[in-house]
């Protein structure tokens, strides 16, 4: 492990020009700022959870790191290079390096095409030096350290359950042996029982290859066992990011606090005995979002300032986009369900 | 007499691959004003079971046994008899409220429809009744949003103009399957909250169906546990969650990831659900369980009540799985 990060994000901005049907040709297009200047560090053999409501921008994030849609701002490579600035073919070379799993296995999946093939693929574009038998070593490798049987190889996708389809996707993903492996929601289409066996493989795999996560999901629980830092979204702008164990038992943003009180605890005594931080009114529309902190039309803290100003973190370990942060004690805010 | 009794329930479906065997032998009850949940992971039979009762299952759907509401008869029953239960003694709340309300009909037109056509009102009585019911979800600005068409209103809030439907003619049944798995989690507990004030006001006996334990712990007084359409433990909640006794259930207990835990791996169950296009005829569960011996393979034991009101269906005794 080196100081140098393997992944520095710096003021990532994502805007959508969006032209309503029916728009006169004058009118200016309007712009959805997906994400809105989020700013991270990643360091090599890290987890990064990164956690939202649907419409935060928490895929679209993931989306803009690789590429796969038009981004600003810097996300420099190991201190030297700038995936943004690359061009569609520099960019090929790094994809070997950065690799994604997706939420639906089995969309995920090409229907026409065997196991064999689907994880084979990526090899032939990024190694189409090796011969047919390496190829052939390699995935069966894989797929015996995903938890796949070999002799699988020449099944269809539809064969499988959501669990294994999922097992192929992730062997799709490490067989060009990355160093960044963006998972974008990839237990959520999961049973239960099935997720808990595709989170112990995905930190079995992290742990034994040292590879680098970033781990997208909404279910802040799931986030929490895999992941060592994790990053809350919303409305496409950071509001904390810290390590894994100090959000959890002591989260400083309004915003961290209300989704970590909404979690539902399969304990019947917990569950009805915690209290849960109401959210006022609904997300504001990302074509127009509030001025100042995004939060502020939900959040029991807000005062005049929060309207002007979009509070900044202060540097450190523990990042809070608050300008009033702390933990959550006011009566106010609280309230018991039921 | 219990309010609703389900008999040896089962649902099976005509399909290409074989016989689907959606659910076997399921037993309920469910007395006035009682909340009862149903877990489950995808392919337990869980919403399968909800439509038998309400008489939706799909064309190649057959139910057999027995369902009684208020002692009458009303599985497989003809529309003249199920469609006046419908809506006025058992309502149902839908997954997914983009899909189940009416795209093209006005908030207002489909909520008065269902008065005009159950009630005999008149328009102007129904929208009226409409409105106040829109305010008992907590709708903001119900007046002005009523003539609204469905897309126009968010997830969560399409999810409220669901229940306020379905308690429009004051229900005694409210099915609520799956009321909360296309929401956000904030938007989750907003809804589940209003679940439990609505049904201490209007005390509807309430059963809800879903995947997610931590949802079924924060609202229910007894809890069936089904898997392969069997059910596999049924308890009150809190023995369910402190001593659950069936490997399954306790499998699935401690398979989930919990934000009052602290990290590291997970006790996963291993292999995967069981395709339900094989005919079983021992326990869904045996192939992933580790005290499955022979007999589990051959024969399902009967779900037994084996302390007042806990039932258990597992060939392993209590001592045997310590």
């Amino acid at each position: 492990m080196t100081d140098t990060p393997l992944l520095s994000v710096r003021d990532l901005h994502v805007a959508f020009t969006l032209r309503r049907e029916g728009d006169w040709p004058w009118t200016p297009p309007r712009k959805l700022h997906a994400v809105n200047g989020v700013s991270f560090d990643l360091a090599e053999g890290e987890v990064l959870g990164i956690v939202g409501e649907s419409g935060c921008g928490k895929s679209t994030l993931a989306r803009a790191l690789i590429q796969m849609v038009p981004a600003t701002g810097q996300a420099i490579w190991q201190g030297k290079t700038d995936l943004l600035s690359l061009s569609r073919h520099a960019m090929l070379k790094y994809r070997a390096d950065i690799q994604m799993v997706f939420q639906d296995p089995l969309a995920s999946l090409n229907p026409r095409m065997t196991v064999g093939e689907i994880i084979a693929e990526p090899l032939r574009t990024h190694h189409p030096e090796l011969g047919a038998d390496e190829v052939k070593l390699r995935v069966k490798a894989l797929m015996d350290r995903v938890g796949l049987l070999p002799n699988q190889i020449n099944r269809y996708p539809h064969e499988f359950s959501g669990g294994q389809c999922q097992r192929i996707g992730i062997a799709r993903a490490l067989v060009v042996g990355p160093k960044l492996v963006i998972c974008d929601e990839p237990v959520s289409a999961l049973d239960v029982s099935i997720q808990a066996q595709v989170i112990n493989l995905l930190m079995e795999l992290q742990r034994d290859l040292g590879l680098t996560l970033i781990f997208i999901a909404h279910d802040l629980s799931v986030v929490k066992h895999i992941s060592n830092r994790v990053m809350v979204l919303y409305l496409g702008r950071m509001m904390e990011m810290a390590a894994g164990r100090a959000l959890y038992a002591a989260p400083q943003h309004p915003y961290t606090q209300a989704l970590l009180s909404a979690v539902p605890i399969p304990d019947p005594v917990r569950e009805r005995g915690k209290v849960v931080i109401p959210l006022a009114g609904d997300l504001p529309s990302p074509l127009a979002p509030p001025s100042g902190c995004v939060f502020r039309t939900r959040c029991a803290r807000a005062q005049a300032i929060c309207a002007e100003l979009a509070p900044q973190p202060a540097a450190g370990d523990h990042l809070v986009a608050c300008h009033f942060p702390g933990p959550a004690t006011v009566a106010a805010e609280a309230r018991a369900p039921g | 007499m219990a309010l609703l009794e389900v008999k040896d329930l089962g649902v099976s479906f005509a399909t290409n691959d074989g016989t689907v065997n959606a659910v076997n032998g399921v037993n309920l009850t469910l007395e006035r004003g009682e909340t009862l949940g149903i877990v489950g992971e995808s392919g337990s039979g869980k919403s399968q079971l909800a439509f038998a009762i309400m008489g939706l299952l799909a064309q190649n759907g057959r139910a057999r046994g027995s369902v009684r509401y208020d002692g009458r008869e009303i599985l497989n029953a003809p529309p003249a008899v199920i469609n006046p239960i419908r809506a006025n003694h058992i309502a149902m709340v839908f997954q997914d409220p983009m899909t189940s309300l009416n795209p093209y009909m006005r908030v207002s037109d489909q909520m008065a429809e269902v008065l005009i056509h159950h009630k005999g009102m008149g328009k102007r009585e129904a929208l009226a009744n409409s409105l106040r019911m829109l305010d008992a979800v907590k709708i903001p600005d119900a007046k002005g949003r009523i003539s609204l068409y469905p897309h126009e209103f968010s997830g969560g809030m399409r999810q409220r103009v669901m229940i306020a439907m379905s308690l429009l003619c004051n229900p005694d049944i409210l099915i609520a399957d799956e009321p909360t798995t296309a929401l956000d989690v904030t938007v989750q507990a907003q809804i589940m909250q209003l679940l439990v004030e609505l049904q201490r006001e209007f005390g509807m006996a309430t059963i809800l169906i879903t995947h997610d334990l931590g949802v079924i712990a924060g609202f229910c007084e007894r809890v069936m546990v089904l898997y392969g359409g069997r059910v596999m433990e049924a308890a009150p909640v809190h023995p369910l969650f402190a001593d659950p006794t069936h490997p399954y259930t306790r499998g699935l207990l401690r398979a989930i990831p919990r934000v009052d835990h602290e990290g590291g791996a997970l006790d996963s169950i291993p292999g995967s659900p069981p395709n339900m296009t094989r005919a079983q005829q021992g326990c869904p569960f045996a192939p992933r369980c580790e005290y499955a011996g022979d007999d589990c393979v051959q024969a399902l034991a009967p779900l037994t009540e084996f302390a007042p009101d806990r039932w258990r269906a597992c060939n392993r005794s209590l001592e045997e799985l310590a």
